[in-house]
């Protein structure tokens, strides 16, 4: 699909959904939102940059196989599951800094495991969507 | 760090699938990783194993939600015994695969999905709150959905649509006795719920949530009437698959039915009844259904259905003889059907062909080959002193105490109906002079393979002959094993006070 209108908005539009899906994963341990959420908006963004530039120039934008984040965000969820087994708490207890952060809020380990499924989401939405679109 | 022991099993697991998930492509590096992992998850397995028969059982509030608000991880004997054999299934299907999976299947990452299923496996084993049980059932199905599937040969995606309707209708059903059991008592918490069904007035309506959860685990463990999934698809997918789906995947569905039975819906006259009636139909069509088979996995496909019914069957009795012949069979049915399967992928792979009729000459070709087959297949029969005459001991017992001879004919029906089919076996495909079998263009013979890669074939083999030998000859310490087990199950209280016990003074 090539409509000048929509390459010139995609242009704009990626980095504004972008922000706005990490918007939507930090606000998402108190109010709607999170890593899942999160995960699909961004992954829109990506397939709107496909739907306007072709597949090829996305691939090139996201320079790794997507397939890649799926395991790096597993990793993730996992090493903040177990982050408490390490300080003698139960598997997947949230440990968290004492001080909320500037801008961010209070950070723990709750908030490194919805980063996990928000890669994780990412990952498995595009591959999906890239291969399907591959072969049609 | 010990009182966190019970989830080590799992977590490397889940380690392991997130490490081979990055070795993706490399399938030789996943070859290895997954070998050494599970030996590794072995070790691992018999320390936890030890660690409680020593201490007890061990429970962990995941998250420090104190039970019944969180999630509980409960290790009873029962849950610790499963999680080994899964370990000691695991290690031999992953050698197995390693060599006889072809490596366009394993660049679709079937190595990664293994270890799911198996961390799947181990979390259906461990938890202790019904909700996250269904969790697990769902990884379990979903990557055994993507097993049965890859590589989408037209025979495996047939077998695939039957294998995932049904385990889907399962999972359906399952959920909404979930459901409703939270209606009546609003709590999730296995421990939790014993005591509160205990008291809940409306008996029918217990009654109709124990039978939804009887339909909705009977489908998983292919008892009777709902076992025709199994037979339409476990022969379609590769052998190291089918091994693992043999082994494990309905003995999930035997287990989530102690648990339940055992645990939550106590003493119920018509729900026994239910059970005994079912296990005796399902050991006789399993049986029947073997008989008239040709094709060699398929006729362990209905052993399989014939065999849940022995353990069905002491499950319906509940005395403590009966529950220790239930888990001494299901200790030597898991290891000895994980091992027929890998057989008959060996016997494949030597002959181009799973036809009786077809296959013959096995015994004058490869005699020693043929020795070491004889000891899983008839250990299956349960000759004196192989591994699966111990626990029918247990269940004649049983039966004879419970004065159910309905039963007791039964038992003794499924065993003579198991020789017959086995016998049959042996003579068609070691004794019998062989059938013309045409030499396969492009096939991968096993004599054509290198001699690493014969080994890989041989020596998973080998490992659970050697295992089920041991169960067998030291059939003393297993009944010991699965006294003790039936002691934890028969009474309990005990589960339920390691549960809260823990809870209110954690360490």
């Amino acid at each position: 699909m090539k409509t000048l209108i929509l390459k010139t908005a995609s242009i704009y539009l990626l980095p504004v959904l972008l922000v706005f899906s990490v918007f939507i994963l930090l606000r998402g341990h108190y109010l709607p939102g999170g890593g899942f959420v999160g995960g699909l908006i961004a992954a829109i963004a990506f397939v709107l940059h496909a739907f306007a530039n072709g597949l090829s120039e996305s691939k090139n934008l996201l320079k790794i196989h997507p397939g890649f984040l799926m395991p790096l965000g597993l990793a993730l969820a996992f090493l903040s599951g177990v982050a408490p087994v390490i300080v003698d708490d139960p598997f997947m207890t949230g440990l968290w800094f004492p001080d909320p952060f500037p801008v961010i809020g209070n950070v723990g380990s709750a908030l490194f495991f919805d980063i996990g499924v928000y890669l994780v989401v990412v990952g498995v939405t595009l591959t999906i969507i890239f291969t399907i679109s591959e072969s049609a | 760090m010990t009182q966190q022991l019970i989830l080590y099993p799992l977590l490397l697991q889940l380690l392991l699938s997130i490490l081979l998930m990055f070795f993706w492509y490399r399938i030789n590096a996943q070859r290895i990783i997954s070998i050494l992992g599970s030996i590794l998850h072995l070790g691992l397995t018999i320390y936890v194993f030890s660690f409680i028969w020593n201490n007890g059982i061990q429970t962990l509030q995941a998250g420090s939600w104190e039970a019944p608000f969180g999630i509980t991880f409960v290790a009873d004997s029962l849950s610790i015994t499963l999680v080994l054999l899964t370990a000691i299934a695991g290690l031999a299907v992953s050698i197995f695969s390693a060599s006889s999976m072809i490596p366009d299947r394993l660049k679709f990452g079937y190595f990664p999905i293994f270890h799911f299923l198996l961390l799947g496996l181990n979390g259906a084993f461990l938890t202790g709150d019904i909700f996250n049980l269904y969790v697990w059932f769902e990884i379990i199905i979903i990557s055994s959905f993507v097993l049965i599937t890859l590589g989408g040969e037209k025979a495996q995606l047939e077998g695939a649509v039957k294998y995932f309707t049904l385990n889907f209708l399962a999972s359906m059903i399952f959920l909404t006795a979930i459901a409703v059991l939270y209606g009546l008592t609003g709590s999730l918490n296995m421990a939790d719920l014993a005591i509160k069904v205990a008291e809940v007035e409306n008996r029918a309506l217990v009654q109709i949530t124990a039978v939804l959860f009887l339909i909705g685990f009977g489908i998983k463990a292919a008892v009777f009437p709902l076992y025709f999934w199994l037979p339409a698809s476990y022969h379609t997918p590769p052998s190291a698959v089918s091994a693992i789906f043999g082994g494990l995947l309905t003995k999930v569905g035997v287990y989530a039915l102690i648990r339940v039975f055992s645990l939550i819906f106590v003493g119920d006259a018509f729900l026994d009844e239910m059970l005994i009636v079912i296990a005796i139909l399902t050991l006789f069509s399993g049986g029947v259904g073997a008989l008239i088979q040709n094709n060699i996995k398929k006729v362990f496909s209905y052993l399989i259905i014939c065999h849940i019914g022995y353990m069905i069957l002491g499950l319906g009795m509940f005395t403590e003889v009966a529950i220790a012949g239930t888990i001494f069979y299901l200790i030597h049915d898991i290891i000895v059907k994980t091992n027929l399967f890998m057989v008959s992928g060996l016997i494949y792979r030597i002959k181009g062909s799973s036809s009786m009729r077809a296959l013959g000459g096995f015994y004058s070709d490869y005699p020693k080959l043929s020795l070491l087959i004889f000891i899983p297949l008839f250990s299956l029969v349960g000759i004196p002193p192989l591994s699966g005459f111990w626990p029918k001991i247990s269940l004649i017992t049983a039966s004879f105490n419970t004065e159910s001879y309905w039963g007791l004919a039964a038992i003794i029906f499924a065993s003579f109906i198991t020789l017959v089919v086995i016998a049959k076996l042996w003579a068609e495909v070691f004794w019998k002079n062989p059938g013309e079998i045409r030499e396969r263009f492009k096939f991968d013979y096993f004599h054509k393979m290198g001699k690493y890669r014969k080994l890989g074939f041989v020596a998973p083999i080998v490992f659970l002959s050697f295992v089920s030998l041991y169960i067998g000859f030291g059939a003393e310490n297993i009944q010991i094993l699965s006294s003790r087990v039936a002691q934890e199950l028969m009474d309990n209280q005990l589960y339920i006070d390691a549960v809260f016990n823990n809870a209110q003074n954690p360490e």
